[in-house]
């Protein structure tokens, strides 16, 4: 099976170019010098196409094919880096000399001897493009089209939106690395807008991961996709404009983790640190949250959006604890950055594709279950809000300020959720804000699998989760001042 | 490897012959339109850091278009590689999906009539005659000066120059053809400053076709030293209701929601808050924003659209009433109106402003809050909620009085837009929107 995997990426990568892992090893030679302390190839062929039923009308399909060798040289903290959409060693080699320019001394030097590296077997290899029939993906938006319409009057527009990649990569590196993954990925996207009396909201609900369409026609998922983007636009109709001001936040399970991605999961990034620029810098051993969390980036969870067999660089992935009952533990790492900070590769090396270069990024982050019945934690709260769903984020990591805006939530008053409010963004420090998480419930859940974080201008998958968390106090920003 | 070597020997011929072998393909296998488009990038970047080069990286990318009709079906398929085996799956690829998809009355390539005839040079393409090595002892430098400004800034996150050449073709089945050449350098410079123990990030940075319109390096790194130190130790407010000036750096952020609500996209799918409002008042009185696809050396300069219909230089806004939707031919033809030449967007758009600088501005507002920063998506087109992470600066008295963070802004663009007070004329040229710092009326703050 394992092997099946390098023979094909090889079949796919290598021999076109005319290479094999043995003319790899020279190749790879011919990178280093005397002041070269590490050199990658990463060769990757990447397919990818989407469909859109939107109104009524499978609207077009589209499809991407890429294929294309970057090629890495570090001397120190230095990087060199070219790339080229060709693979046919000519090109490689050009992008090879350019790439060395970075380093101040000629020549060629040995690699380590390449050997094969297993990773994890966390997904099949299978192309998600071919496993279902084209006429299959469009009877799937078509009976989600047809639910969604169904469920309420109010419903105008229905958008189904499905779409599948497949990366088949391969790494070879002067620390003697060769590894190879096939990486399936899927998504479903459903969007609704729902009319009344002359106002007009909106509804999402999607998910996905590393698989195949099937996993969107077994059971009732088609439904209860429609149902759930149906629900999310109907409660928007009856919400009032959110409250503004400093209260008790308590965060539903699943997605509004995109709060441990922004507020800790960026400053724990290995460059951030070894820059000094993160306000995590220099606090392993610290404590940076309550006592009631504990928080791990795990890529080795089978099938999940975040996970990968290998990172960019070849590492395995591995379930990392970044902080343990409050404590900070370690950072993620890549390999030129733990070089560096003289730590070990963490499976965090990430990169969007051949034409970007590797750095330090997030796989599935979450926040481990804690002692407290979900319930229990909201009765808590006398005047505060419930957030439930949220449509992403951003953090500053110099300073460690978070921002994420809520789509689905409500207000608390007196231990019960009672009015749905929308437009609630939720500002706070990083540094300070999981010092007041009071409560952590037992209900961990990830979320469904549509996650994409970008640092850097590169994009990648991601997945979060968490239990329900009750943030002692957090600034809502809503329009409504109670004035 | 010199970068300034001339893409144009490079690229002319063979791009326009990728794109015009790809339609004839595409009508070989029996679609009766197409169109491709092919962009080439070429060129480097590096970046300096605390002394040294931390990154080089060369640029060398090819990005190839198609789309095709069979009637009105309609598949886009794009991919990298541009060798003859490559060029036909790509079309037998297009025409398969375009088989499956469905018929859409609105599909199809812009009227033939429309495709622009008359293709200006509007002068964007300037080589820039610098070696890598040559940026990067010029970033040390500028680095070095700009660490010794103050003993606060601790470090910079990075100073990087760019220089890029781009060849772009597109072409239809109608028979046009549009070739361009251009090139984009840029300069930016991020630092990191600390007091009390307390780390604050600001930047500047510069774009501009010719590497004689940017700003230099020096200058940037100077600005960015600025910036940061005037953040060190910012303040938190207290939740409040008062006047919003967007500087000029954030304040093209906000006009673009306004373009995106005004797009046919939004507009035919109903959600946008700005439906049915042509020749409606949208805006104050005293706003008109212009399009200038024709402006020479512009960022988003172009003769064609991006379906080769010619564009046309015009107000959008005229003294506060809606002009134009912003309409590609198929969302024109949803709406059942003409394209206004918009597929890709709106290019190079100049909102009026005030002969007075930022400065007076601040004095006009009185009281309230200077946005330098924004984070965050709070923003639905839908409705025109607007909820945003914020920082900038307190002003009483007509003053800069100290810097504040960890805030939100929240309002409804609506009345944002119809309640736009003053526009300053400290305009940002870096980006497609040129606007000076803009004055709100009012905006909720929340803050604790």
């Amino acid at each position: 099976m394992i092997n099946d995997l390098l023979k094909q990426a090889e079949h796919t990568l290598l021999e076109p170019a005319e290479l094999s892992a043995s003319k790899l090893q020279k190749v790879l030679d011919t990178m280093m010098a005397r002041d070269i302390d590490q050199a990658d190839l990463y060769f990757q062929q990447s397919s990818s196409e989407s469909w859109r039923l939107d109104d009524g009308i499978i609207k077009s399909g589209s499809y991407n094919s890429s294929r294309g060798v970057g090629a890495r040289i570090i001397s120190g903290e230095k990087t060199g880096f070219a790339y080229s959409d060709e693979l046919i060693l000519p090109q490689i080699e050009q992008s090879i000399q350019a790439a060395k320019r970075i380093a101040r001394y000629g020549g060629s030097d040995n690699a380590q001897q390449l050997h094969y590296l297993f990773g994890h077997q966390l997904y099949a290899g299978d192309n998600p493009l071919k496993t279902v029939d084209d006429s299959d993906k469009i009877a799937l938006m078509r009976q989600i089209e047809k639910a969604a319409y169904g469920l309420d009057p109010r419903v105008k527009r229905v958008t189904v939106a499905l779409s599948a990649e497949h990366d088949v990569v391969l790494v070879a590196a002067s620390d003697g690395t060769l590894a190879a993954d096939i990486r399936p990925l899927v998504r479903l996207d459903v969007m609704v807008i729902v009319e009344e009396n002359n106002r007009r909201e909106q509804g999402y609900y999607g998910g996905g991961g590393r698989f195949d369409y099937s996993f969107f026609q077994q059971s009732d998922r088609a439904s209860r996709y429609a149902q759930a983007a149906v629900r999310e636009a109907l409660i928007k109709l009856d919400a009032k404009p959110a409250p503004a001001g400093v209260m008790p936040v308590v965060l539903g399970p699943g997605w509004p983790a995109v709060l441990l991605h922004e507020a800790i999961g960026h400053g724990l990034e290995a460059d951030f640190n070894r820059k000094g620029s993160s306000v995590f810098t220099n606090r392993i051993g610290e404590r940076i949250a309550s006592p009631l969390c504990t928080i791990v980036d795990d890529g080795s969870l089978p099938n999940r959006r975040g996970s990968l067999n290998i990172d960019d660089e070849g590492v395995p992935t591995q379930c990392t604890t970044l902080v343990e009952e409050g404590i900070l533990k370690t950072y993620m790492q890549d390999k030129h950055n733990a070089r560096l900070m003289k730590a070990t590769p963490t499976g965090n090396g990430r990169r969007e594709s051949y034409a970007h270069l590797p750095m330090p990024r997030m796989t599935n982050t979450y926040m481990l279950a804690g002692p407290h019945n979900p319930e229990e934690i909201i009765a808590s709260v006398e005047k505060g809000l419930y957030a439930v769903n949220f449509s992403g984020g951003q953090v500053d990591i110099t300073n460690g300020k978070f921002v994420f805006s809520a789509s689905e939530a409500y207000l608390i008053e007196k231990g019960k959720v009672t009015q749905p409010v929308k437009g609630a963004t939720l500002i706070g420090d990083g540094a300070e804000v999981l010092r007041k998480i009071s409560m952590v419930g037992d209900d961990l859940k990830l979320d469904k699998g549509v996650g994409t974080c970008g640092k850097q201008g590169q994009s990648v998958p991601v997945g979060v989760g968490q239990p329900t968390l009750l943030v002692d106090e957090l600034i809502v920003g809503g329009t409504e001042t109670g004035e | 490897m010199g970068v300034a070597q001339s893409i144009i020997q490079q690229e002319k011929d063979k791009t326009k012959a990728i794109a015009a072998q790809l339609i004839q393909l595409s009508q070989k296998n029996g679609a009766t339109q197409a169109a491709a488009s092919l962009l080439v990038n070429q060129g480097f970047d590096i970046t300096v850091r605390m002394g040294d080069v931390e990154t080089l990286t060369y640029h060398n990318s090819k990005a190839i278009g198609l789309s095709v009709y069979f009637g009105q079906k309609k598949a886009t398929v794009s991919g990298t590689a541009s060798d003859e085996q490559a060029l036909k799956e790509m079309v037998e690829k297009a025409c398969f999906i375009a088989r499956h998809t469905q018929e859409d009355s609105c599909h199809g390539l812009a009227d033939a009539a429309l495709m622009a005839s008359d293709i200006p040079d509007l002068d964007l393409y300037h080589p820039w005659d610098i070696t890598p090595e040559q940026a990067i002892n010029a970033a040390i430098a500028a680095e070095k000066q700009a660490l010794m400004i103050d003993p606060r800034i601790k470090q910079s996150e990075g100073l990087d120059m760019a220089s890029v050449q781009s060849c772009a073709v597109y072409a239809n089945s109608h028979g046009f053809i549009g070739q361009k050449f251009a090139t984009r350098h840029s300069h930016s410079c991020t630092l990191i400053a600390e007091q009390d123990n307390h780390m604050e990030r600001d930047y500047d940075y510069s774009v501009a076709r010719d590497p004689d319109d940017l700003l230099s390096i020096d200058r940037i790194a100077n600005n960015a030293a600025r910036k940061t130190i005037e953040r060190l130790s910012p303040r938190k407010l207290t939740t409040c209701r008062v006047p919003v000036i967007f500087a000029a750096r954030v304040a093209g952020g906000l006009i673009n929601h306004f373009l995106s609500a005004i797009s046919g996209d939004n507009l035919y799918k109903k959600s946008s808050f700005l439906l049915d409002q042509l020749n409606q008042v949208v805006f104050a009185p005293h706003i008109t924003i212009d399009e200038r696809p024709h402006l020479l050396k512009g960022l988003r300069s172009s003769a064609y659209d991006s379906e080769g219909v010619a564009t046309k230089e015009r107000a959008i806004v005229a003294n506060g009433v809606l002009r134009h939707y912003l309409l590609n031919s198929y969302s024109a033809r949803k709406l059942d109106q003409q394209t206004t030449a918009n597929a890709g967007g709106a290019r190079n758009v100049f909102i009026s402003h005030s002969d007075h600088d930022l400065a007076a501005l601040i004095k006009k507002m009185d009281k309230g809050l200077l946005v330098t920063d924004l984070m965050g998506q709070g923003i639905s087109i839908l409705t025109g909620d607007y909820s945003r992470g914020a920082s900038g600066f307190w002003i009483e008295h007509g003053e800069i009085q100290y810097p504040v963070t960890e805030l939100t802004i929240a309002a409804n663009l609506k009345a944002m837009f119809a309640n736009l007070v003053d526009v300053a004329n400290d305009i940002d040229d870096n980006g497609n929107i040129h606007t000076g710092s803009i004055l709100l009326e009012s905006m909720t703050v929340a803050a604790g």
